[in-house]
């Protein structure tokens, strides 16, 4: 399987300009370069300009279908894709499992090949089980594959606009100025385990020079960042990351302080005691932001448990970027729509 | 098809019940082996068909302990017909299918469909295992006594592990005077919880629920304290974890009656191949990322198990190879790596994947032959000792295989329903030339050239 193909860029604005990356599918980050990230970025820069006019239109993706497909619940991923699809032009149709053929048990494969004879060209996809995207990418041959967050596996364009997001408010905004990312201190914390947009900031902020510290509970971590964990083979993200569960250590001089929403289920599964002793050692508190660089920003996938994984005083406070982190997320899959989608098939 | 009379002229006999391998002739008739060595002129009888067995290797048929047949029930998977040519191609003359079918084989009715359905449709001996529990569900033993009488050679719940420790303490001791061994898939299921892989470093890459191995080094601690206690006989099924070879020898040690099997997957590829570039080692998911016919159950390991089970292996821990044969439909596998079902397609690669051990030198041909011969027969009890024996009046069970010929996987070509292997594409060294059970040749590989007898003058 070919995941790379070449696409023309066609001249309909400066701002659009870009250097389209050859790039078929965008699966996960785990083979994004730093240039390609650092140009994705770039794009989702005037890419926020369009969404800044009284217009929010242009033409770029005329005559361009967009399938946002989702077999998980979904607000601020689903409409922001919708948006950006829209804000450019394409026809977006959103398709949900139900009330759709897989209520009647047809397989992911067969709508997708269904959505494919359709003449679509780009399927967004939301899938509760890992490794979604890749059933469709191995067997789709004439449609790009935007993968809107696998089961635990990856959330590209998440963290795709966590990284536009911290080099928006902490770096220049010039064009081709220096990385802004290199060497912050990124902690996320909470149930690295089950998130798919932990893995994704990983790949992404350590690849782009951050240091990146997780803190959480033990049973919220994969076994294979535990240093106490014996026997088992770790992981790329062993050697791209740092584990202190002793979150007010972590945060010590932190630039980005990232909260991950913590399932409450998680509790009856045996892996925390109680969600009252989880907010005593993991919550972000304003005591412990005192620990991080006065400059931090703290951030939140979203949706949010407020007064479980973060206090509602910092969700709202000078320091929250959690609704620029939606603002941008527009701008990031504008970006990756037009590089994705514009162009002849 | 009748038994012929054929002699195998200047093969590699390696026949491990008599600790054999050197070059020699073998003469098949009437079903069994007529002679095994040197052979004159004068004892080559009258019509007899020649194979020149220059290069090649001639041993006992392969036994496997442990296949599915998927018959009765899951005949869209595979059938007994299908299974057998399959084995056949493999050099497998002895298959044991696990009990879980359906209706599952925890009857002698069931038992003797099986009987039935081998005799009229398949190449090579098939022997039926029976269920521990009624049903297959763990809450109340199988009626072990009329099963064993009606021929199960061994009792499992396969894929469901006998979980209630005590009615794994009563099936060991109430078959304990039935001569047979339990197999038991050692896996804890409340510590391998939904897990679809091996827990480690590719697990948390892709986002993928882990199996630890301690899953399944508890229950085997526990089945071997189970089995001490009663005094029953304990076979483990497919060993994946390098701390679970260690608990079996220890076990020997002490001189109880447990036994143990391997899978080749297990002995050959790891938990990398999930990445999805057929093992290499990468920090990018490959294009065949996810591919679920990697997804078995135990799961495929790490380098440092592997290696463990070989070295188990190689010093005779664990007794034999068995293949846990687990052919599947397409639509079970054209899904999620989550939804789709566990199981390996394994008995038309098995040889070709275990002969890179013996060409890597870390397993010797003749431990490689007794681990799919007599290791298994061992297994099955003194009474099927000549299924693994080249010794005269020994029914005639026998691989011929060339073990440096090349050949690329292509699953098109399976004889088994199953397409279901990560080997797709993959290039083995060693494959099966022909494979003849109970003197009939049940399997011709396309090299195969026999010499027509001369017409009598």
């Amino acid at each position: 399987m070919s995941l790379s193909r070449t696409i023309d860029s066609p001249d309909i604005d400066g701002l659009l300009a870009i250097e389209p990356t050859p790039r078929k599918h965008v699966l996960d980050l785990d083979d994004f370069s730093q240039e390609e990230i650092s140009a994705v970025l770039e794009s989702a820069r005037g890419m926020k300009e369009v969404l800044g006019r009284d217009i929010k239109k242009v033409p770029a993706l005329r005559g361009k279908v967009v399938v946002t497909l989702f077999y998980e619940a979904s607000t601020r991923t689903r409409m922001s894709f919708e948006e950006a699809g829209k804000v450019l032009s394409a026809d977006v149709i959103n398709m949900s499992a139900s009330g759709s053929s897989a209520e009647k048990g047809e397989s992911l494969l067969n709508t997708g090949l269904t959505i494919q004879a359709m003449g679509v060209d780009t399927i967004v996809l939301r899938h509760p089980h890992s490794g979604a995207p890749y059933l469709l990418a191995q067997h789709l041959d004439n449609v790009s594959i935007i993968n809107a967050g696998d089961g635990l596996h990856a959330h590209p364009t998440q963290a795709l606009l966590d990284m536009y997001t911290v080099q928006d408010k902490l770096g220049s905004s010039e064009p081709g100025s220096p990385n802004s990312i290199e060497g912050l201190k990124v902690v996320i914390v909470g149930d690295v385990l089950h998130s798919r947009v932990a893995r994704s900031d990983i790949w992404g902020f350590a690849k782009m020079g951050a240091k990146v510290v997780l803190s959480g509970p033990a049973t919220l971590m994969p076994p294979d960042l535990l240093r106490s964990t014996k026997r088992i083979a770790r992981s790329p993200f062993a050697s791209l990351v740092e584990v202190d569960t002793d979150l007010d250590r972590a945060i010590e001089g932190a630039d980005v302080v990232m909260a991950l929403r913590l399932q409450k289920e998680r509790q009856h599964a045996g892996f925390l005691p109680s969600i009252r002793e989880y907010i005593r050692r993991w919550q972000i508190t304003e005591e412990r932001l005192a620990k991080a660089k006065p400059s931090v920003l703290v951030m939140h996938p979203g949706p949010m448990n407020e007064g479980i994984e973060i206090g509602s005083s910092i969700a709202h406070g000078g320091r929250s970027v959690i609704e620029e982190q939606v603002t941008n997320g527009v701008a990031i899959r504008m970006a990756l729509l037009f590089q994705l989608t514009a162009g002849p098939r | 098809m009748e038994p012929e009379t054929i002699l195998i002229r200047g093969s590699r006999i390696v026949d491990p019940s008599r600790q054999l391998d050197r070059v020699g002739d073998l003469l098949l008739g009437g079903g069994e082996i007529l002679a095994a060595g040197r052979l004159g002129r004068d004892r080559v009888p009258d019509g007899c068909r020649v194979i020149n067995g220059a290069g090649l290797v001639a041993s006992p048929g392969f036994i496997d302990l442990h296949c599915h047949l998927r018959e009765p029930g899951f005949e869209y998977k595979e059938t007994i017909a299908a299974g057998s040519r399959a084995g056949a191609k493999g050099g497998f003359t002895t298959l044991c299918c696990m009990p879980n079918t359906d209706p599952p084989i925890d009857n002698a009715a069931v038992v003797d469909f099986i009987h039935q359905r081998a005799r009229h449709d398949s190449l090579v001996r098939i022997l039926p295992i029976g269920c521990v529990t009624k049903g297959r569900k763990g809450h109340e033993l199988a009626e072990m006594e009329e099963l064993a009488s009606a021929g199960v050679v061994a009792f499992s719940d396969d894929g469901d592990p006998v979980y209630d420790a005590n009615l794994m303490r009563l099936a060991l001791t109430y078959s304990s005077d039935l001569g047979l061994a339990i197999s038991n898939h050692c896996q804890d299921r409340s510590l391998s919880c939904n897990g679809v892989m091996a827990e480690g470093s590719v697990a948390t890459h892709l986002g993928l629920a882990g199996i630890p191995a301690a899953a399944e080094e508890a229950m085997i601690a526990r089945d071997i304290a189970l089995a001490e206690a009663t005094g029953g006989r304990l076979h483990v099924a497919h060993l994946s974890t390098a701390g679970s070879v260690p608990l079996v020898r220890e076990a020997k040690q002490r001189g109880l009656s447990v036994t143990a099997e391997v899978c080749p997957h297990h002995l050959t590829i790891t938990d990398q191949w999930v990445l999805g570039d057929k093992g290499e080692p990468n920090t990018v998911a490959g294009g065949r990322a996810y591919d679920t016919s990697t997804k078995v159950y135990p799961p495929l390991r790490a380098q440092r198990d592997v290696d463990a089970l070989i070295e188990g292996l190689a010093d005779g821990t664990i007794d034999c190879i068995a293949t846990d044969h687990a052919p599947h439909d397409l639509t079970s596998k054209q899904v999620t790596y989550e939804d789709a079902a566990f199981g390996i397609s394994v008995l038309e690669t098995a040889l070709g994947s275990l002969l890179q051990l013996v060409h890597s030198r870390k397993l010797s041909m003749g431990a490689m032959v007794d681990r799919l011969t007599t290791g298994p027969a061992r297994v099955l009890g003194e009474s099927y000792a000549d299924l693994a024996s080249m010794q005269s009046g020994s029914p005639a069970d026998i691989v011929l295989f060339d073990p440096s010929q090349e050949w690329t996987v292509d699953t098109s070509e399976f004889e088994s329903k199953g397409r279901n292997t990560p080997l797709e594409g993959s290039v083995l060294k060693g494959r099966v030339v022909a494979t003849f059970a109970s003197g009939r040749l049940v399997y011709q590989g396309p090299e195969l050239k026999i010499e027509e007898p001369q017409a009598s003058p």
